[in-house]
């Protein structure tokens, strides 16, 4: 009887994530599928021979698949060193160092092309210095254009996933094993790859997920930085829908792109479910400790002097450009944003682009941690098939094409009750979907990490499962949840997934402001798009330092 | 059981959060204009029609030209907006075999240049054009002493070599208009020629036109390429848009003869809408002198209207080409795709 109740519970807590997907994410795309491939009901190919008869779409899918390995592997590289420093040691300024570090996560390829262009372009600051150290009469980097420069934004973009998802997990793994480890002699590197190295693999394993996905998917990084000699399968998609409105091919390659994607996740839920290993949760206060010896200065340095390199001088130069006018740094673009010298019926008051962004983000921030905390609980406990064919699905919003889902939201979404196409609702929706995924990454290695004997024991003393979900799950879980929360926040800011090209009325959020003014030629919209970068970039950074600050439902800092 | 209250209570919680969100509210006398992201005019402008008619123009935007037409295209059966503004001539032809606008013989037509009436039926009426042309960078020729470029075939010679930046037919509409341009003045059997002459000259090539002028023209920002695909009205905005406005444009168009495509964007109102009265009065009022000779300033792009008074800068600074070339748009329809993938297999692969 017991048993029946406990599988109804879980059932139940399943029913909205997957009732959410199947309205917002299934029926568009089904509708848009069957339009494109079906139009008259009928099978009607199209020119789909193409698909098979040209080498260019299998070039193209393997493009995608090792541009997007390389990408997820270079983060990692680059980006544990970060989550191990995080995660062991407290030291001034971490707080800050961190939401910088998310920073580039919201900020719109056109912008980061331009920070790498004031950087690394042929007139950049590092090539002109290099050009005058070294005596040199050209620029030695060049990067527009190059797999070289698709790299770099990936993990520009991507390092803060690796920090987070990663460095979140690893604070609260206890050091006692590691240190019964060198207790019994085995050297450092020996803990490292026996012990620590297996403990981390399914927090590590979520983020290299992530990442990949984000890659495999990327859509303006190849587009603008990679130039047009680069295509993944998302521009081509979106070439095909948008430039050549041939809706079979760009259907056919999303429906490759959502196979691939499944496959993988498939192989990846079966990888994780043998990694997962219960920890006692360990508070920060034990597994931090402060920067004391000259190793630790150097360690922390170092990791430090990485990010301000790898992430610090685009933001840097990015927020230069914003104040730089020919005669010295001045306010003018800022002061600019505030007119409208042609009385525009579209223009942006900058604080009305800000809260319609931080409200959009703010409802997506919701809707996602309803969705994703019941989601990432039911998938967490032990299970069989269900939750083996429910975790892959649960990714695959995060790696549909944006115009496949903005096209299906058109047609789907047009009827009451749900006539949502003109909605302002659309937007968080829409973020929703994307954002949904990183809150499912983000806790459900916590959460597997829970020994079931904390939670038997609650239930033997007597605690209703919701007691026992407050007092066990909800405060080893919390900062895995705000992990989650944050970059639901972020994907809304960065304005991702399909609302780009869904129509909407007059509800212009930053990332929009921002394209308007690169719109159009002269030095003012220029500088203006700079400033209103600045903006974008100060408003996430706040915003997660004030998330930072609330403590979910009690939970305390772990 | 406390557990299923928690969560029914969360699910009523959630609905009731988007569904008075949900309905857009439909006035009688409100009509909607579907349009792409670069679309602009003034308050005041708009404030005249509503006054007016006693009605309301709301705005919605679709992404840019070709998502927005093809998105009005897949809600033919439903239409989101009683009118589209934003077709041009490279896309007509899709709007046009789609069948989404009504015909509609504006009385205002006889105001409109009639170079741009391509329609006969007028299903779309021309409301503003601009020319994509080659634009340059002044001081970067003059500090060179290089005599700027004044034709097409100028760019092929040695001493342009890598001075070029172009954007991709497939992705960008001005790299289209631009491909259009040389199919037009070069023929369909020179055309590919050109190119791969341009492709062994060091032609660059990008994605659209804000990475093509934000990312390589060296008057916009710290690029390499002198010479940049853009609009006859791009010095213009230079000027207006600039921190002190300058004596003379930093940049400038060349407009000889035969080297510019001509984009014409129209206006349609969408087949079957309820408000066509009004749908009627909006575009009669968008040919008009007061909404044409706000478009300038706006969009940077000229007015269709013939009496429509250019403001001063685009007096002073900006050119309309007397001869651009010419490709019949049933013929642009009919080989769009062809032109586009032997430009590809010519310059990218």
């Amino acid at each position: 009887m017991k048993k029946i109740n406990k599988h109804r519970y879980r059932i139940l807590l399943v029913a909205m994530p997957l009732l959410f997907l199947a309205i917002f994410y299934f029926y568009p795309l089904i509708k848009i599928f069957s339009l494109s491939l079906m139009p008259e009901g009928v099978w009607s190919p199209g020119k789909l021979h193409k698909l098979v008869s040209s080498t260019f779409y299998a070039r193209t899918l393997w493009f995608t698949f090792w541009q997007a390995a390389l990408s997820t592997i270079l983060t990692l590289t680059l980006a544990l060193p970060g989550a191990y420093v995080f995660a062991r040691y407290r030291f001034f300024g971490k707080n800050l160092l961190q939401s910088f570090a998310t920073v580039p996560f919201v900020l719109p390829t056109v912008v980061v092309a331009a920070a790498f262009q004031a950087l690394l372009g042929p007139n950049g600051l590092i090539n002109i210095w290099l050009m005058q150290w070294f005596d040199l009469s050209y620029a030695p980097i060049h990067l527009n254009h190059t797999i070289w420069f698709i790299l770099l934004a990936h993990v520009f973009y991507n390092y803060t996933v690796v920090l987070r998802i990663v460095g979140g997990f690893w604070s609260r793994m206890e050091c006692t094993l590691a240190e019964a480890a060198q207790v019994l002699g085995a050297s450092p590197w020996q803990t490292f790859y026996k012990i620590t190295l297996p403990l981390l693999s399914p927090a590590i394993f979520a983020a290299a997920l992530l990442v990949f996905i984000f890659c495999f998917s990327s859509f303006g990084v190849i587009l603008i930085l990679g130039g047009p000699r680069f295509a993944t399968i998302e521009v081509e998609i979106y070439r095909q829908a948008v430039h050549l409105f041939n809706l079979p091919m760009a259907a056919a390659l999303s429906i490759i792109q959502i196979i691939f994607t499944f496959a993988l996740m498939g192989v990846y839920t079966a990888l994780q479910r043998k990694t997962a290993v219960n920890l006692t949760p360990a508070s920060s206060a034990r597994s931090q400790r402060k920067v004391a010896s000259c190793r630790d200065r150097i360690i922390v340095g170092g990791n430090t002097a990485l990010m301000i390199f790898l992430l610090g001088m685009p933001l840097l130069a990015l927020i230069f450009r914003s104040f730089s006018t020919d005669n010295g740094l001045s306010l003018v673009f800022y002061r600019a944003l505030f007119e409208n010298p042609t009385q525009s019926i579209f223009f942006v008051p900058p604080m009305q682009a800000v809260s319609y962004s931080v409200g959009f983000a703010g409802v997506t921030l919701v809707l996602a941690v309803l969705l994703g905390l019941p989601a990432a609980s039911f998938l967490a406990a032990p299970q069989k098939r269900l939750g083996a064919l429910l975790d892959p699905i649960f990714m695959l919003p995060l790696s549909t094409s944006a115009v496949t889902l903005g096209f299906g939201f058109i047609i789907a979404l047009d009827r009451p009750p749900l006539n949502l196409r003109t909605s302002l609702m659309l937007v968080p929706l829409a973020h929703t979907l994307v954002a949904f995924p990183f809150v499912v990454r983000s806790i459900l290695p916590a959460l597997r990490s829970i020994p079931g004997s904390l939670r038997e024991a609650a239930t033997l003393l007597g605690a209703s499962p919701l007691k026992v979900w407050q007092a066990v799950d909800m405060p080893i879980v919390g900062r895995a949840l705000l992990v989650g929360a944050v970059f639901a926040f972020t994907v809304s800011l960065g304005e991702f997934g399909a609302t780009a090209f869904v129509a909407r009325p007059q509800t212009p959020t930053m990332p929009l402001a921002i394209y308007r003014f690169l719109g159009q030629p002269g030095a003012m919209n220029y500088g203006q798009a700079m400033a209103m970068s600045s903006m974008l970039m100060m408003v996430t950074a706040v915003g997660f330092l004030l998330l930072e600050k609330v403590r979910i439902g009690g939970m305390g800092e772990f | 059981m406390k557990k299923a209250i928690l969560w029914i209570t969360t699910g009523v919680f959630f609905l009731g959060f988007f569904i008075p969100l949900t309905t857009a509210a439909d006035f009688a006398n409100e009509i909607t204009v579907m349009t792409h992201d670069s679309f602009s005019i003034s308050k005041a402008v708009v404030a005249s029609f509503e006054t007016l008619h006693n009605a309301k123009i709301r705005f919605l935007k679709a992404g840019d030209a070709g998502a927005a037409l093809n998105q009005a295209i897949l809600s033919k059966n439903n239409p989101l907006a009683d009118l589209f503004f934003g077709v041009d001539n490279t896309f007509m032809s899709r709007a046009l075999e789609a069948d989404i606008f009504e015909a509609y013989a504006s009385p205002l037509l006889s105001q409109i240049r009639d170079d741009l009436k391509l329609d006969p039926q007028n299903r779309l009426l021309p409301v503003d054009f601009g020319d994509v042309c080659l634009n340059y960078d002044k001081k970067w020729f003059a500090q060179k002493k290089l005599r700027p470029p004044a034709s097409l075939e100028d760019l092929v010679k040695p001493a342009y070599r890598g001075l070029t930046v172009v954007e991709n037919p497939a992705t960008s509409s001005p790299g289209l208009a631009f491909l259009l341009a040389t199919v037009g003045h070069f023929g369909e059997n020179g055309y590919l020629d050109f190119w791969k002459e341009m492709r062994a000259n060091d032609v660059m090539i990008t994605s659209g036109w804000k990475e093509a002028y934000w990312g390589c023209f060296s008057a916009a920002s710290k690029g390499r390429q002198p010479i940049v695909v853009s609009y006859a009205s791009s010095p213009p905005a230079e000027v207006y848009y600039a921190k002190t406005p300058p004596d003379q444009a930093p940049t400038a168009a060349v407009t000889s003869d035969q080297t510019c495509f001509r984009q014409i964007e129209f206006v349609g109102i969408f087949k079957g809408t309820p408000k066509q009265d009004l749908a009627r009065k909006l575009v009669d009022f968008m040919l008009d002198r007061k909404f044409q000779e706000d478009i300038p300033l706006q969009m940077f792009v000229f007015p269709a209207n013939h009496s429509a008074r250019l403001p001063e800068v685009f007096v002073k600074y900006a050119c309309i080409a007397d001869r651009p070339v010419q490709v019949p748009y049933a013929e642009i329809a009919a080989k769009r795709e062809q032109w586009i993938e032997a430009w590809t297999d010519t310059v990218l692969r």
